[in-house]
């Protein structure tokens, strides 16, 4: 049996979060009315003229600083000429012999914790088109021109990853990156990532790469997962029968978890690019870039570290809390409101993402904010209520009793009794009336008498309704129980 | 009225010898009684340019007269006017009424001037004879049997008729300073970059140029003036500060140093444009210039760059007249590519479709490098022969064309119509600003003098202009075309 390898490379284009558009100052804003944001510009109207909105760049050249990338002094913009409706010059405007961001590398972290260097090939800046809808029309096809001008920076890779995991770790680091920087929201069902996927496979061992196929627009994580799995099927079954693979766009389709081929005359396109005549080159001295550089805010990797070398939380806390932006500055600000990184990480990772992952909620819409959260540990940590009674709390602010922790414990009665005479009085209350318990205990030896003293404790609490500090209660039971 | 230069009647205004609406109504009449033959109009808004007259004079009666307060003027039909039919010479956007103004129509406002309409021009601004109009050609007011040039030629003609005194036109390869030498009037195509590019409809972006087609270079300094400086909507606008060009026009010709291309004197000239091109330069020697043959030795490879690179970049330029959002639409498509087909099929002239062929082909995979890149390298060359030039002489003088106005018709083949604008192409693509202006006539047709100075120097070259002017009566010489009988 033939032994295969997968090889894949990633053409990520992400959509930058500047208020108005690359060549225009048309909003940007997601979900408008068809056609309401689209200036003469946009609609490319005779005489207009692009200007280049300088956010872009700046956003273009962050991303490159954070992936180690070479910045060239000059880059240029060219025009992608070819004939489509929702394409309103009858050209994109874009980059290609000369792009904003040259050569740069991306750490990948893969489930079982290793890691791998991805190599990006470059990314560049270009203009978005508008969108076809086909439904709705009676037959015909509505254009909606609101995304023509959206900035899109695509991101290049070598085709270097070799598995579906290794491509899907490639697109969150991605991910991570752009919504560390704040150059992008990363929000794939609205379309802010998307990908073009190229796979190819070949006999493990040989060194040349196989003819690969382009499926094209994938927008979620999973897809591209699936995407990769039925592409990378498809072709060794291809060639295991005795057939060849065609180098050809396919697209995903979600319903059905397949690649269909493209019509082939849709690609069979020379876009005669050219230098855009109406623009001109951007030049970034290296003034701008420092400047840039010094903008840039910590990134994943660097927040992964500190996290493990200041906040001394294991390698694996460090990597989940670090994963998203999002996750990163709710556990700092969970941290700063508690005062310790270890509980503040606890609680991140535990009650808080089982609570989100059931609801499947994003972090970013937690109904209990950081610093509610953080009260809650203040109190854990000071002894004013019990782990227990903590979860109790949480439970409370998650479904919106009130607005602080502090609120919930007075209101529930939850506030732990720490006084030791009136834990005593409970105490000496519960071994006077378990005679016969008593003396089992003091029959037993020291072995079972570790098990046995479970009961005193549970009296103990459920007289106290649960507030009594349970450790004060332990020790307390054992002194008195021991002491005959 | 209708033969006295903008400067002149923008003095009667502030005098208060008559009212804008008395003069913009005078032009109209005149339009409206000779233009049907001379067809130099494809628009004419006449409501809004009283109006807007009206406007002017309370202004000014106000005290708030803007630099062009009332004076009337038209626009080449290639620059958008809100609400006003912008068809650039072409069936394609015959039904075309632009959303928005050009920022040069912008500036004119706010200047005061009145526009009385939109000027006829070769479809797209690609012709040298204004034969290519959807509309028409246009004649010229010296001979009706004769071509304006082009591709600003119904500006020109306007002008030279005495329709309005003064014009905007465009040129990307000399379609400014030719129709201005056909006409016997004075046009000037500035820097590029000087003047914006915002709402002229794009021809060759990297060429294209808009300026003033006007009966002196006094009057163009002024227009140039109002239109020139840096704009927010076009990067390739610069950012330098517009002189004053009126309170330049006076400096001395003493020393003056004229440099003579010899390439511009050689096989091709007319002789007796040659004559009046000679005799016009003796006049700048009396006034103390002096004068040596230099050489821009690309020059050849001027017309051969020149049909490389603004078909390319009209081809892409021109692909957004697909039927789909504004212009022509072919009836009942089939489906998307009959759609693309037959509008463009139906809403392009030959010469267009030319061109943008020619560019589609120059760009394709497998000619780019051989074509494309290579003429812009010889782009370099042909700019750098003039910065050489101008390290020797602080201007070059020469024919603004080879021949005097021809006959309607009289150029068949597009490659001798290209050959027409030999002198005045390498100018657009080294950028810099050239200016032509009434030296004589060949027969009965008229003979421009092409004077060119280094970028941004307009001050100068509109001063070396006026000087010459004030020297002759060339520009005063009106044709008998239009002369009132009354």
């Amino acid at each position: 049996m033939m032994q295969w390898e997968t090889v894949i490379g990633l053409e990520v284009h992400v959509q930058l979060a500047t208020q108005s558009k690359i060549f225009s100052g048309a909003s940007t804003a997601f979900g408008a009315e068809p056609n309401t944001q689209a200036c003469a510009v946009d609609l490319g109207m005779p005489g207009v003229l692009p200007v280049l909105n300088e956010n872009a760049v700046a956003m273009a050249v962050k991303f490159g600083l954070a992936i180690d990338a070479e910045i060239p002094e000059t880059s240029l913009f060219e025009r992608k000429n070819y004939f489509y409706p929702d394409l309103p010059k009858g050209y994109q405007t874009s980059q290609m012999a000369q792009p904003i961001v040259g050569m740069g590398n991306v750490e990948i972290t893969l489930d079982d914790g290793t890691t791998r260097t991805i190599r990006v090939h470059h990314a560049h800046l270009e203009e978005d088109a508008g969108k076809s809808l086909h439904e709705d029309y009676h037959g015909m096809t509505g254009i909606d021109l609101n995304r023509a001008g959206t900035p899109l920076l695509e991101i290049v890779s070598e085709p270097d990853m070799r598995s579906a995991k290794e491509a899907v770790a490639y697109i969150r680091a991605i991910h991570a990156i752009v919504t560390y920087l704040g150059i992008s929201d990363g929000n794939m069902a609205e379309g802010s990532m998307r990908c073009d996927v190229n796979v190819s496979v070949r006999p493990k061992g040989q060194a040349a790469f196989g003819t690969r196929a382009e499926i094209k627009n994938v927008n979620s994580f999973r897809f591209v997962e699936k995407a990769i799995a039925f592409e990378v099927e498809r072709q060794i079954e291809l060639i295991e029968d005795g057939g060849q693979v065609i180098q050809e766009t396919r697209l995903f389709d979600p319903e059905r978890d397949e690649t269909r081929a493209m019509r082939t005359k849709e690609e069979a396109n020379d876009y005669r690019y050219f230098p855009c005549p109406d623009l001109l080159p951007v030049t970034l001295d290296s003034a701008y870039i420092d400047h840039q550089r010094a903008l840039m805010p910590e990134l994943p990797s660097e927040k992964r570290q500190r996290f493990e070398n200041q906040l001394g939380l294991s390698a694996y806390d460090a990597g989940v809390l670090a994963s998203s932006r999002a996750m990163a500055e709710y556990f700092e600000a969970v941290k700063e409101a508690c005062g310790d990184a270890k509980q503040a990480a606890n609680w991140v990772q535990g009650e808080l993402s089982a609570n989100l992952n059931r609801e499947n909620l994003e972090i970013g819409d937690s109904p209990v904010t950081a610093e509610q959260l953080g009260g809650l540990i203040q109190r854990v940590m000071d002894d004013t209520i019990s782990g227990k009674a903590a979860k109790q709390v949480f439970q409370a602010l998650w479904d919106g009793e009130a607005d602080s922790a502090d609120a919930i414990i007075d209101a529930r009665g939850l506030k732990q009794v720490t006084d030791t005479g009136a834990i005593e009085g409970m105490v000496d209350q519960v071994i006077a009336d378990s005679p016969i318990q008593v003396a089992q205990y003091r029959e037993a030896d020291e072995a079972k008498r570790g098990k046995m003293i479970g009961y005193f404790v549970g009296q103990v609490m459920k007289a106290s309704r649960g507030t009594a500090n349970p450790q004060q209660v332990n020790s307390l039971l054992k002194q008195k129980l021991d002491q005959a | 009225m209708h033969d006295k230069t903008l400067t002149e009647l923008a003095a009667g205004l502030q005098a208060g010898k008559f009212s804008s609406r008395e003069l913009c109504q005078a032009a109209l009449d005149r339009i409206e009684r000779l233009d049907g033959e001379l067809n130099s109009f494809i628009t004419v808004t006449a409501e809004q340019a009283l109006a807007n007259a009206d406007a002017a004079d309370s202004a000014r009666e106000a005290g708030d007269a803007g630099p062009l307060a009332g004076l009337p003027l038209a626009l080449k039909d290639i620059f958008c006017t809100q609400g006003v039919r912008t068809s650039c010479g072409s069936k394609m956007l015959d039904d075309f009424v632009s959303p928005y103004d050009a920022s040069v129509v912008e500036k004119l406002r706010q200047a005061g001037a009145v526009n009385l309409g939109k000027t006829n021009m070769d479809e797209f601004a690609m012709g040298s004879s204004n034969e290519s109009s959807f509309y028409g050609p246009v004649k010229n007011p010296w001979d009706l049997s004769a071509v304006p040039g082009g591709s600003s030629g119904g500006s020109a003609a306007a002008v030279a008729a005495g329709l309005v005194p003064a014009a905007l036109g465009t040129d990307t390869g000399g379609s400014i300073r030719q129709p201005a030498a056909f006409c016997g009037i004075t046009g000037l195509k500035p820097t590029y970059g000087r003047v914006s590019r915002y709402g002229m409809v794009a021809f060759a972006s990297s060429l294209d140029q808009g300026g003033p087609l006007a009966r002196s270079a006094a009057d163009c300094a002024l227009l140039l003036e109002a239109i020139a400086g840096h704009d927010v909507r076009d990067s390739t606008s610069v950012a330098r500060v517009v002189p004053d060009y009126t309170a330049e026009l006076d400096t001395s010709l003493a020393g003056l140093k004229i440099g003579l291309p010899k390439e511009y004197f050689g096989d091709g000239l007319d002789p007796e444009v040659e004559t009046a091109v000679r005799e016009a330069i003796k006049v700048y020697e009396s006034l103390g210039a002096k004068v040596c043959e230099v050489s821009l030795p690309h020059t050849h490879l001027a017309i051969p760059a020149y049909y490389v690179i603004a078909p390319a970049e009209a081809s892409s330029n021109l692909s957004r007249f697909d039927g789909v959002r504004f212009g022509h639409r072919c009836d009942d498509p089939t489906d998307l590519e009959d759609l693309y087909k037959r509008t463009r099929a139906e809403g392009f002239g030959e010469e267009v479709k030319r061109r943008i062929l020619i560019g589609t082909h120059t760009l394709s995979e497998g000619f780019f490098d051989a074509y494309y890149l290579k003429a812009q390298q010889v782009r370099r060359l042909i700019r750098q022969d003039f910065l050489d030039a101008f390290d020797e002489v602080d201007v070059l003088m020469g024919p603004t064309a080879p021949t005097p106005a021809f006959d309607l018709g009289a150029q068949k083949d597009p490659v001798s119509m290209y050959l027409q604008d030999i002198y005045t192409i390498a100018v657009n693509l080294a950028g810099i600003p050239g200016i032509s202006v009434p030296a004589g006539f060949a027969g009965s047709r008229p003979v421009g003098l092409q004077v060119l100075a280094p970028h941004f120097a307009e001050a100068q070259l509109l001063g070396v202009a006026h000087q010459f002017q004030q020297a002759t009566d060339w520009h005063l010489k009106r044709p008998a075309f239009g002369k009132e009988t009354a």
